[in-house]
């Protein structure tokens, strides 16, 4: 399973993952809670600046990203026209790149696993009701499941695809779900037999 | 301990599985993202407890970088995007879900079906459409004209697992933990 951290190695990759999370949760609460005409473009420069700093391919790495977005571009902006207000269409246009551009900018340049640690300190305080253990367990069965998993609808689909000209119907989604829930069984009785979860 | 630990963790998988690789394909040829349904089945199947906890599993591990909305949507952008309410409310859309399949006596597959209208629709959309009114700037009422194109398919969803679930019951009683 492919992440989305960026193949390109930039600078941004050995800052620590609290930090910038911390940094993005800043961001975002000031560009969304403060209302002043100047930051959201002011904002979406910064963060250009901080794409382009590091070459061209990080930036269009970026750019990319960005594309589920321009179908709710070209609404609020068409729907702005219509009501005769594109300045205020323009201003969450702009808000709303400047957020996903940052947010997307911490995702591409921070490892699963060092996003993952920091979520499981954040955890910590819950210790009592969520042994950390616990919680590191349950990320890895469900990353270590994801292939499996995949692998079995596929076999589903091609079992139905071999007896039937239809195409799969929602009748393939009772054994996948009869697969989860065995594989499920069998992963608690393998951790049992290892000693249990904690 | 270790059962409800790997069905979390394993019913966190499937739904992400549900949404890269859509399976099914309705009467029409219209394929449909069979995510939401996995959100839906979490609840009926797990019950409110589990389900949500292995939804809130797949959301975190989508916030923390893995492509797994279908789409091939993930990392923290997705909490940036007009779509976050639809990702936040998810955890307890299937809460809801798994709580109408264990507290009523509804027959399972009427159970399961309004509970994945109840939770998957309505509770669900609640989020969505705050999420949406915030990003974009808009009312909620305007919002809602939005996502009326995504209610017929999202009907057809909470229809099938409510027939999802019933089939589960009687293919193997005792799998649908959420009335055992």
């Amino acid at each position: 399973m492919l992440t989305l951290t960026s193949p390109v190695e930039t600078r941004y990759h050995r800052w620590s993952a609290g930090v910038k999370l911390a940094a993005l949760a800043g961001f975002t609460l000031v560009l969304f809670g403060v209302d002043a005409a100047a930051l959201p473009p002011l904002a979406l420069i910064a963060i250009a600046a901080a794409y382009l700093a590091q070459g061209t391919a990080f930036a269009l790495l970026g750019l990319r990203l960005l594309r589920p977005l321009w179908p709710f571009v070209a609404l609020i902006l068409v729907w702005h026209l219509w009501q005769g207000d594109p300045g205020r269409g323009l201003a969450i246009v702009l808000r709303m790149l400047a957020a996903l551009a940052a947010a997307n900018l911490v995702t591409l340049t921070t490892r699963l696993t060092d996003l993952l640690a920091v979520i499981e300190r954040l955890c910590r305080p819950l210790s009592p009701i969520l042994p950390p253990r616990r919680l590191a367990l349950a990320f890895a069965l469900a990353i270590r499941f994801l292939p499996a998993m995949a692998l079995h609808l596929s076999h589903l689909r091609e079992a139905w695809s071999a007896r039937s000209p239809r195409r799969p119907g929602w009748r393939v989604l009772v054994p996948a779900v009869l697969a989860a829930l065995d594989d499920a069984d069998h992963a608690a009785e393998a951790l049992r037999a290892r000693g249990g979860t904690d | 301990m270790e059962r409800s630990l790997t069905h979390i963790a394993l019913f966190a998988a499937l739904i992400a599985i549900l949404g890269v690789i859509p399976p099914i394909t309705l009467a029409f040829g219209v394929p449909i993202t069979a995510q939401s349904l996995g959100v839906m089945l979490a609840g009926t199947v797990l019950g409110a407890r589990r389900g949500f906890l292995a939804t809130l599993l797949f959301v975190v591990l989508v916030a923390a970088g893995l492509p797994l909305l279908a789409g091939g949507r993930g990392g923290l952008g997705v909490f940036a995007s007009p779509t976050v309410g639809f990702v936040v409310g998810f955890p307890f859309a299937a809460l809801v879900a798994g709580w109408v399949v264990e507290r009523t006596s509804l027959p399972l597959g009427l159970a399961a079906g309004a509970g994945a209208v109840i939770g998957g629709i309505g509770v669900l959309y609640v989020f969505g459409l705050t999420g949406l009114a915030m990003v974009l700037d808009k009312t909620l009422g305007e919002a809602a004209f939005l996502v009326g194109a995504f209610l017929p398919g999202d009907i057809v969803k909470a229809v099938l697992a409510g027939f999802v679930t019933v089939s589960l019951a009687r293919m193997r009683p005792g799998s649908v933990l959420s009335r055992s």
